[in-house]
């Protein structure tokens, strides 16, 4: 009986004919967005926006996209569930574990001359790479000096990261991950299981502050040595990416680092001359002085 | 609208110049494949068939291991006439060459035809996901896409085909008889009418034909 309806279920789905989004629509959609929201999704990556919007359409059952966009406006909940669609989220601790080796490398050794020092993580979701920059840091003996302004627009993200709880179920893979990033001693020393989630170390977050910020509308806020912002780029189209860009250039003291994802590059931007490349494969920069 | 579009860049048909059996008017500005096991070798057969001067851009989601470098794109460069290589986020989208997805992320495709990389969930347990590939291109070639999808063990890439073909481009999927793994080419054939099921071999063959009517147009 059940298994019947979830058949019809799934046919309807099946049968129906997928949403098209012109791309005009959803520009007027993201006008609309930003003067009653102010939120600005206007230079993110239109495919990504669309796909995710489509998404939500099928999820809510509403055909037409003008519907979505009335209700949007209208609503200030559905709003949030678009919201939460719109923002990045998808991250895991250690990803890219070859990165990390290189910040190992090339920054930590850096950072073991200064007395202080500050790092501004943008875009850090749910949190899981600032957990993993701080174990990494606590390994090499210097979170007590550092401070790392993790930053996010997303206030649902965020309150996530502060709570440092993740599924039991992705730390197998975090924790192949944290060795292959050159980790040494048992990963399960940096949390406390409960049923099926684990707790971070409350000693990981004591030089963490979580905070709102929005690459597409904020500013600079801190001078910071190293900026770290992976895989965030790539959701933003030229104009955008050359926005942070600057704003990261501004922010970073003389000779600050820059680490960006794996297929993010500097070579289309116009701040390609600002920076010189310490590690070409692990997008680690450094900004040149003058 | 088509038939305005047509007129606009004074283009007939030529269903003489088309093999048998192919019996569609297709004008395409893009095209699209997807693969999954098996796919390395056949999308080589398919690349390595085209000659250089090949007019449209090629773009390609291959399911492969997250960890694997770029090496798939320095072998297929080797034995291809066309440029292959692998798709530079915000990179404009340029005829006569193949794109293929990075490792690990998705591709898709901007309306002005750049490229764009997300990190999004797996769709369909992959990453990039074929179909993710397919409906955003479809998004804006609309009509003027081709899809292809080829060998695979799941079904990623039959949602993205449906989508090619709602907004009116043209499907062609492997015969599922000639191909390693028949479940990605079935479940395509299930999700949408298709307009060419070919033996691999046959594919290469067909795109030139559609270009060579398109370039005498």
């Amino acid at each position: 009986m059940n298994n019947r309806a979830e058949i019809m279920n799934d046919m309807a789905v099946h049968l129906k004919a997928p949403a098209h989004i012109p791309d005009r629509e959803l520009q007027r959609f993201l006008d609309q967005v930003f003067d009653k929201y102010g939120y600005d999704f206007r230079n993110y990556s239109h495919a990504s926006l669309r796909r995710r919007l489509r998404h939500r359409l099928m999820l809510s059952g509403i055909d037409d996209f003008g519907d979505l966009e009335a209700k949007t406006l209208k609503n200030r909940q559905f709003f949030n569930t678009i919201l939460l669609d719109l923002s990045i989220t998808t991250t895991e601790m250690f990803r890219d574990p070859a990165f990390f080796m290189a910040f190992r490398d090339e920054v930590v050794p850096v950072l073991k001359t200064y007395p202080s020092f500050k790092i501004w993580q943008a875009g850090c979701s749910t949190g899981q790479e600032t957990y993993s920059l701080a174990i990494l840091l606590q390994e090499e003996g210097i979170l007590d000096r550092g401070l790392i302004y993790a930053t996010d627009f997303n206030a649902t993200a965020l309150e996530q990261a502060r709570r440092g709880v993740y599924p039991t179920e992705l730390i197998k893979q975090y924790a192949a991950q944290f060795h292959r990033a050159g980790g040494k001693g048992p990963f399960s020393q940096y949390f406390t299981s409960r049923y099926d989630s684990v707790l971070m170390d409350k000693s990981l977050r004591r030089n963490i502050v979580f905070s709102e910020h929005n690459l597409a509308t904020d500013g600079v806020f801190s001078e910071v040595q190293i900026v770290i912002c992976r895989n965030v780029l790539i959701y933003f189209n030229r104009t955008l990416q050359d926005r942070a860009l600057s704003i990261f250039h501004q922010s970073l003291g003389r000779r600050g680092f820059l680490c960006l994802g794996a297929k993010e590059s500097l070579l289309l931007s116009s701040h390609r001359r600002d920076f010189e490349v310490v590690r070409e494969n692990e997008r680690i920069f450094r900004k040149k002085t003058g | 609208m088509k038939e305005s579009l047509e007129k606009k860049r004074g283009k007939g048909t030529h269903k003489s110049l088309l093999p048998p059996g192919i019996q569609k008017d297709i004008q395409a500005d893009a095209i699209v494949i997807g693969a999954s096991a098996g796919g390395l070798r056949a999308i080589g057969l398919i690349l390595s068939s085209l000659p250089a001067s090949f007019p449209l851009p090629i773009l390609v989601a291959q399911h492969i291991h997250p960890d694997m470098n770029s090496l798939s794109v320095t072998l297929m460069q080797e034995k291809c006439q066309i440029q292959v290589q692998e798709g530079i986020d915000k990179e404009p989208i340029n005829a006569g060459v193949a794109y293929l997805a990075p490792p690990n992320y998705h591709l898709l495709v901007e309306c002005d035809r750049t490229l764009s990389l997300s990190v999004d969930e797996r769709v369909n347990f992959a990453r990039p996901s074929i179909d993710v590939l397919f409906e955003s291109a479809s998004e804006v070639f609309e009509s003027r896409l081709i899809g292809i999808v080829l060998t695979g063990a799941n079904k990623d890439g039959a949602e993205g085909l449906k989508f090619i073909k709602a907004n009116g481009g043209t499907a062609i999927v492997q015969d599922p008889n000639t191909a390693e793994y028949d479940a990605m080419p079935k479940a395509a054939l299930e999700a949408t009418s298709v307009d060419f099921v070919l033996p691999l071999e046959k594919i290469a063959p067909a795109l030139l034909t559609v270009v060579g009517q398109r370039r005498q147009a």
